[in-house]
């Protein structure tokens, strides 16, 4: 009789929570929420039913390019210290399995969304898809210092989903949405990069920490957050903001300034002397940024039935 | 070492599949829900080619 402990297979199988950890739950919340606010602040109505399947459609869909990216990446994940934990570096989960999940579900959440919603929706997801597996993960990740520039198209399409979800069609605001989230990636990243010092080095992948230097990027986070502030700001002059939405985007963008500029200011002694504190702050400062600014867009969509949210 | 009926793997086994299924029930569930709304809020009195069809219809004309 076989003991069934002693095989390899029994060692390492994984469990539901191994195959969700694929799908990158983080990255799965923020896809989730703001393609509600996409959909949402869009000048149409949903049936909540055919909106709450159509957001899950989205959200299964990012998960499946998620586990696309751990199948694709598994070698430099096992290198980086931040990734290190995951499914499949860990030997939870086998590479083929994360792909077969990947496609799986991948097909699944476009076809599902076509029926949902609409074909463009669809279609939108299905590009969201290819351009975060292939574009990012394959090609520009470990190509081009430009990598996490070009690559934050991918997340920044929910919300243009969203609003597709419910007008069928696109928009300049549904771009606006998009533009604030291509623009707030970068900065977010490289201040990643900046105190998490060794992991792109190890893992060879060219960030700008690493092919352009340290003070390059410092650069190149201000100049990015001061487009992104004209953006931002801008924002609240459209048909989706209002003195709410500015009211928040003016605050944050000072802060997100004055966070953008002391980086500027310092090189790497201070940094190590403080063990990357400014950057840290900032780092955390933009994860509260972005959620804020979406938050504001989806209070003005909520009270402008009441006549209070916009600029009527 | 005894052999025992009900191994820890097992378990896990079971804990895993019991997912699977109310994952897939919940599936069904939502095709059902989502299959009922779309028929109840077709206005099938705005049949396409009627003079106020429904908006993405195509009007047939003769």
């Amino acid at each position: 009789m076989t003991d069934i402990t002693n095989t390899p297979a029994a060692e390492h199988e994984a469990q539901l929570g191994d195959y969700f950890a694929l799908l990158k739950p983080r990255v799965m919340q923020l896809v989730v929420f703001t393609a509600v606010v996409g959909m949402l602040a869009a000048p149409a109505s949903v049936h909540p039913v055919i909106g709450f399947a159509s957001i899950l459609f989205v959200a299964i869909g990012a998960g499946a390019s998620g586990a696309l990216n751990m199948w694709w990446d598994a070698d430099i994940d096992a290198v980086m210290r931040r990734t290190a934990k995951r499914p499949i570096p860990a030997g939870k989960v086998q590479p083929g399995e994360a792909l077969a999940l990947g496609v799986a579900l991948s097909g699944l959440s476009v076809m599902m969304l076509a029926l949902s919603a609409n074909l463009l929706a669809a279609g939108m997801l299905l590009f969201t898809i290819l351009f975060y597996a292939v574009v990012y993960s394959m090609w520009l990740k470990r190509a081009t210092p430009q990598n996490i520039v070009i690559g934050g198209a991918a997340g920044a399409f929910p919300p243009v989903i969203g609003w597709i979800i419910a007008t069928g069609s696109f928009s300049v605001e549904a771009w606006l949405m998009f533009a604030l989230i291509f623009m707030w990636t970068p900065p977010h990243f490289w201040a990643l990069a900046l105190f998490m010092r060794s992991d792109y080095d190890d893992a060879k992948v060219p960030m700008l920490t690493v092919t352009h230097g340290r003070p390059a990027t410092r650069r190149h986070i201000l100049a990015y957050t001061v487009l992104l502030a004209v953006l931002a700001v801008g924002t609240g002059f459209t048909a989706i903001g209002g003195y709410i939405y500015l009211s928040f985007a003016v605050v944050l963008n000072v802060l997100f300034l004055i966070g953008a500029y002391r980086i500027w200011q310092r090189d790497e002694e201070m940094s190590e002397e403080d063990n990357y504190k400014v950057e840290r702050q900032f780092f955390r400062l933009s994860l509260y940024y972005l959620f804020l600014h979406f938050g504001a867009i989806l209070i003005e969509a909520t009270l402008r039935p009441y006549g209070l949210g916009g600029w009527s | 070492m005894s052999i025992r009926a009900e191994h820890e793997l097992h378990g896990r086994r079971k804990g895993r599949n019991v997912g699977v299924g109310l994952m897939l029930a919940g599936f069904v569930v939502l095709i059902m829900v989502m299959t009922f709304v779309k028929i109840t809020e077709t206005d099938f009195a705005r049949a396409p080619g009627t003079a106020n069809s429904a908006v993405g219809t195509t009007e047939i004309k003769n």
